[in-house]
């Protein structure tokens, strides 16, 4: 009982912590959210200029909302990836890393405690961006069913953060590099997981790895929602699987982490100086 | 009651050193091929640190005296679970730093020369934080925080300024104030007061001393200053090249080296000579050797 709450306390001790940081540098989040929206944009014009590129009468809005999921998953994904390999890069560069290592925190508790926010955090920012776009492109919404979107993309936010902690052991083990292949990860995840069309159009053996991609199953559940309106019980052949991987992918992250951390403590890499 | 603070035994750590521009030049050393895989001379591991066995007391200051580069931060690194092992054990009031490292986390906090802080936050929040991560709850942490840095000195004021606001000197007393405010029954003070200037140092020392007094807590300290060794510790084990040379109190290390060579007819001998005479060199020139081996 008391250690459930001492490890409440610390989970909530590192999402405050990333809450002051965001808060503190609110203008480099402010300058994020001007690109990640001309991002957005540009996805979305992308699908309005389609008509004059064929010459063909087509439904724009709704090619603009299909490529514009993609466009948000490749956002928030890319925000989360962020903050887990920063769990390390970060506090490297503050020269923080030993103190928080040396802390009597769990791994796990440090992992969820950040991400928790960072998942928090990215669901707004997607919702500030929907909201923004859907006025700009004067899209018809009215039937898409918005709840059911966020929580395809709440559900697969654990396989997200599964595959982040992966990934965050990139950092701990090359300093000069690490973070930059986090983005390398997100990128081929995304090209095999149809981020802006249908996987029918992969060849077969990327269609077989998109299978086992959970940002697979994160667009189908949000398109189905967005463009058909499809209900919660509909979208159980998302969900499901997405719940699954989030199960399988949390803790192969953690060992794999646990293994990196060791590694780094056997070889010095945590921290050399001082 | 008597089982130590911290136990060593048979203690060894080497380090595979890839930088050493000085002492490669070998045959192998060809210019590094630029690409993802381009292949690093692998340099041998170097043993920086063999301690067959070492005791800490309950209670005491304990001072490890030693030149840049001897292997103290190492030492000081394995016994707050940063650094593993390459052989032998270290416990923590008997709980081992490498299969209990949650228990050993518990019972220690550590101040190092580098004041390490999320330099936008400000002191209070850094600590807020700090006292979560041990399992505080925010009012208490937060009225002890500010409790400690005003025994520190610190003004309300600077407790609210960002870290980066602060000075040397001030930031490292809020690293003090981190480590004390988690009530360590073991404090590792990693050269605490390099690098501060003089009315800083003196506050530092003052403050670690009320540290052992009001709270019974065992300090183990790392120095290259003499002085300090003698004045804050108890017993002081002196380190060379990653061993222990001699171990006593000032006093037992004077007679120790005076017994080894005899001292210049009537003068008292001092801690520098005794450092002299255990380890076949001065301070100054290990450190050298250190900045332009050989
Ligand atoms: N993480 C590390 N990786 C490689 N070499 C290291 C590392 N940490 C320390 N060393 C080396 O080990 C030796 C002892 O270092 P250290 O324990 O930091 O000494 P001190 O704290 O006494 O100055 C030095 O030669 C240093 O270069
Ligand atoms: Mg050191």
């Amino acid at each position: 009982m008391i250690a459930a709450v001492v490890k409440a306390k610390a989970t909530y001790a590192f999402a405050e912590r990333q809450f002051l940081l965001t808060k503190r540098y609110w203008a480099w989040e402010a300058v994020y959210l001007l690109y990640s929206l001309s991002m957005t944009l540009s996805i979305g014009f992308l699908g309005a200029g389609m008509q004059q590129l064929t010459g063909q009468q087509i439904d724009s809005g709704k090619i603009i909302v299909y490529l514009l999921t993609g466009s948000l998953l490749w956002g928030y994904l890319s925000a989360l990836f962020w903050d887990v390999s920063n769990i390390i890069s970060w506090e490297r560069w503050e020269g923080t890393i030993e103190y928080t290592f040396m802390a009597p925190v769990a791994r796990w508790t440090h992992i969820v405690g950040v991400c928790s926010f960072s998942i928090v955090y990215g669901m707004l920012r997607t919702a500030v961006l929907l909201a923004l776009v859907t006025v700009f492109f004067h899209l018809d919404m009215s039937r898409a069913n918005l709840p059911v979107a966020f929580a395809v993309l709440l559900t697969a936010s654990f396989s997200f953060v599964g595959l982040g902690t992966v990934v965050a052991v990139l950092p701990l083990l090359s300093p000069e590099k690490g973070a930059q292949m986090t983005g390398i990860v997100e990128g081929v995840l995304l090209l095999v997981s149809g981020v802006y069309y249908d996987i029918s159009v992969l060849p077969g053996w990327m269609q077989w790895i998109s299978k086992l991609s959970p940002a697979t199953y994160t667009l189908k559940g949000m398109r189905g929602a967005l463009l058909e309106g499809k209900s919660l019980s509909n979208s159980l052949d998302t969900l499901i699987p997405l719940a699954v991987m989030g199960v399988v992918l949390i803790p192969l992250g953690l060992a794999v982490f646990g293994q990196g951390e060791r590694y780094c403590k056997r070889t010095g890499r945590l921290k050399r100086s001082g | 009651m008597s089982e130590p603070a911290v136990e060593v035994h048979n203690l060894a750590k080497s380090f595979r050193k890839s930088s050493g521009a000085a002492r490669s030049g070998g045959a192998g050393a060809r210019p590094a091929a630029r690409g993802l895989f381009r292949r690093k001379p692998r340099a041998a591991p170097v043993k920086v640190l063999d301690v067959p066995s070492l005791d800490v007391r309950p209670g005491e200051i304990f001072g490890v005296l030693g030149p840049n580069g001897s292997g103290k931060s190492t030492l000081i690194r394995i016994i707050s679970t940063l650094l593993l092992p390459d052989e032998g054990q270290v416990r923590v009031f008997g709980r081992d730093v490498v299969r209990e490292p949650l228990a050993v986390q518990r019972m220690l906090n550590r101040v190092s020369a580098d004041a390490a802080f999320f330099r936008k936050l400000s002191a209070m929040e850094n600590l807020i934080h700090t006292a979560r991560l041990y399992g505080l709850a925010q009012r208490e942490g937060a009225a002890r925080a500010r409790e400690i840095l005003s025994r520190l000195d610190l003004s309300r004021e600077k407790m609210d300024a960002e870290m980066h606001e602060l000075s040397r000197g001030m930031q490292q007393k809020v690293a003090l104030a981190r480590a004390f405010l988690t009530s360590p029954i073991l404090m590792l003070l990693d050269e605490p007061t390099t690098g501060l200037d003089l009315k800083s140092k003196r506050e530092v020392q003052t403050f670690i001393l009320e540290i052992r007094r009001d709270h019974g807590a065992t300090v183990l300290l790392t120095t290259h200053d003499m002085v300090e060794a003698e004045a804050l510790c108890d017993r002081i084990a002196v380190i060379d090249e990653g061993r222990i040379r001699a171990c006593g109190s000032a006093a037992e290390l004077k007679i120790a080296a005076r017994e080894k060579v005899a001292a210049p007819s009537g003068a008292e001998p001092t801690l520098e000579a005794a450092f002299l005479a255990l380890t076949g060199r001065t301070m100054e020139d290990a450190e050298q050797e250190k900045e332009n081996p050989a």
